[in-house]
């Protein structure tokens, strides 16, 4: 046996002063993880600021505000018909949705409302921009969590919605279609018939996703027990929409507000969940647009006859007042203060969207959770940037 | 209790429930109300005194005004710019810059409002308070956390500052931008820099001497 070399010898005494290095600096050091803004997981561009111990989140900050185009500045310089095309952007999902309570704001301050049948319509419309909008989110929860097929029947099954509200109003994703005192058109032929054929592939595609990923034991085990909040933090985050009710509050706009809509006409449920959990938030969801298909059929049948526009003068002026109106979007409940001084144009209109205060709780619910859990939280809180910056 | 002055109740549209939410609100308030106001069938407006806005908040979140809906303010002075439709080779325009407030009242070219619902019940209040000189207000984020971020947004577009706010950073505007773009005496700039392409528009359309009242029928 040969002895070792002076090299080997040396080499020897180097690593063993490396390893202990080594474990002398694994024993404390935090670490910042960057999230965004063009992470795919954030869709869009909002950017996440996590201080990470080991695996687990010490604190979260969520930065938004790279995509702010200045709404409330811009419907200062705009009349009341113009600024439908501007909230049109805000959820750009579900955007026939942003439009209806503007308008029925503008609506209260003069004193008009839309005839039974433009109201029909203005909530069918309302509906399908549910269904296109969450269809969407549930496909998306798949990729979250690494399953890629569920993205490609909420794609499929959405185009359906689209090809029906651009039948209806002429856009996909901007429709523009909700006017002071009604609607810009009727309804075009042919579509009560397709809107039920539609339904029915909607409620099908319901039934795949909840086998699919609400049925998976993987989704199960890393959506469960997962980002709970509480009824009491949820209120004063000012949650809403599915957030809220999969917290527990039996609370929703649709049936509990007296609004110029038809929802009351329809024989539909709310969902609650006692959870709070992220998987709490998606069933809620997934038990919403089964509502939304079930809401339109039973609407279809009932649309009354009629015009869809009342007589509002040509040149709208809105007369001096406030008014808040708020309805129950796809995201949450959004609203308008909308403040008018008698001109053709609103003096300032206070948008408050559902996202907003919905990822203002972020930091609360992020604390202390494992690193993989960051996107399953967020993608189970669901939100649209353009939502958050307005 | 407060006497409620500017409420309307008409006897033709009354409705009991919010003017008993009214009646409670400026009941367990107090002294600092200044002004309160009741549409029948669609809300409540209540003003209070800057000095009392936190306290207001907590009152009403005792009395089951559990939700937070929004926080914001609003500059009550006209803008001098108009709508930006200003030809910008005519001489300028007079306008009437008196300052109006809206509903409930007030004082102040500023004003911050917010609004607080019931959850389930869904019976909402908009409580608004005028801000002082300092333009400083107490910051209610500690009574709901919500309110953080709207008070953030508020400051950096209105330069109201809320005291008792832990972290009042920029949440859009770069932290180095000047100004508060929801001033109305902030100019909008893209109006500014090139005239509006719309001003033919603004010529008065055939019967539009009738102050527009003519139907579309």
């Amino acid at each position: 046996m040969t002895m070792l070399g002076d090299r080997q010898q040396l080499s020897y005494i180097a690593a063993q002063a490396a390893d202990a290095r080594v474990n002398v600096e694994l024993e404390t050091e935090g670490m910042t993880l960057n999230i965004g803004p063009q992470h795919p997981a954030t869709h869009g561009t909002l950017r996440i600021v996590a201080r990470l111990d080991g695996e687990q989140v010490v604190w979260a900050e969520p930065v938004a505000g790279y995509m702010h185009r200045g709404y409330e500045k811009l419907t200062e310089v705009r009349t009341f018909p113009q600024v439908t095309a501007l909230i049109n952007r805000i959820d750009w999902l579900g955007s026939f949705a942003n439009e209806v309570p503007f308008i029925l704001a503008a609506e209260k301050l003069m004193g008009v409302e839309a005839p039974p049948r433009a109201q029909h319509i203005r909530t069918i419309l309302f509906e399908l921009s549910r269904i296109a909008n969450v269809s969407l989110f549930l496909g998306d929860l798949g990729v979250q969590l690494g399953a890629v097929t569920p993205v490609f029947f909420a794609f499929r099954d959405r185009e359906y919605v689209l090809n029906l509200i651009e039948a209806a109003t002429g856009g996909r994703f901007h429709p523009n279609f909700d006017r002071i005192g009604g609607l810009k058109d009727d309804l075009p032929a042919g579509f009560i018939d397709e809107t039920r054929t539609v339904m029915v592939k909607l409620r099908r595609f319901c039934d795949e996703i909840e086998s699919l990923l609400f049925g998976n034991e993987i989704f199960q085990s890393r959506t469960r027990g997962v980002g709970v909040i509480p009824r009491d933090v949820a209120l004063s985050y000012g949650l809403s929409g599915a957030n809220l009710r999969a917290s527990g509050v039996e609370w929703d706009l649709r049936r509990d507000q007296d609004l110029p809509m038809a929802w009351n006409k329809a024989d539909w449920k709310v969902w609650t969940h006692p959870d709070g959990d992220s998987f709490a938030r998606c069933w809620v969801r997934l038990q919403e647009v089964r509502e939304s298909t079930k809401i339109v059929d039973q609407l279809l049948d009932t649309i009354p006859a009629g015009p869809v526009m009342t007589k509002v003068p040509k040149i709208i002026k809105v007369p001096e007042g406030e008014a808040w109106v708020s309805t129950e979007n796809p995201l949450g409940e959004m609203g308008y203060y909308v403040v008018s001084k008698g001109d053709l144009g609103p003096f300032r209109v206070k948008i408050r969207s559902a996202s907003f205060n919905n990822i203002s709780i972020v930091p609360w619910v992020l604390r202390g959770v494992y690193v993989p859990d960051i996107i399953t939280i967020l993608a189970s809180l669901y939100f649209i940037l353009g939502d958050i910056d307005r | 209790m407060f006497p409620l002055s500017s409420t309307e109740t008409t006897a033709e549209v009354r409705d009991d429930v919010r003017a008993a939410a009214l009646a409670e609100v400026t009941g367990a308030l107090g002294d600092a109300v200044r002004d309160s106001l009741l549409k029948p069938g669609d809300d409540i407006w209540v003003r209070v005194d800057a000095t009392a806005w936190r306290t207001t908040v907590e009152t009403l979140k005792s009395l089951g005004y559990g939700y937070f809906c929004f926080l914001s303010a609003i500059d009550w002075m006209p803008s001098p710019y108009g709508k930006g439709e200003d030809d910008p080779t005519e001489p300028a325009v007079e306008r009437d810059m008196t300052i109006r407030q809206g509903y409930a009242g007030g004082e102040s070219r500023f004003q911050v409002f917010a609004r607080f619902v019931k959850p389930c019940e869904t019976v909402g209040v908009t409580i608004k308070t005028d801000v002082p000189e300092s333009m400083s207000v107490p910051s209610i984020s500690a009574v709901f956390a919500g309110a953080n971020w709207h008070e953030r947004e508020t400051h950096e577009m209105f330069g109201i500052s809320f005291d008792g706010h832990p972290d009042l950073r920029n949440m859009y505007l770069p932290t180095d931008f000047e100004g508060h773009p929801l001033r109305k005496d902030f100019p909008l700039l893209a109006r500014m820099v090139k005239p509006w392409p719309g001003i033919v528009d603004v010529e008065p359309l055939p019967g539009e001497d009738s102050n527009g009242e003519d139907d579309a029928s």
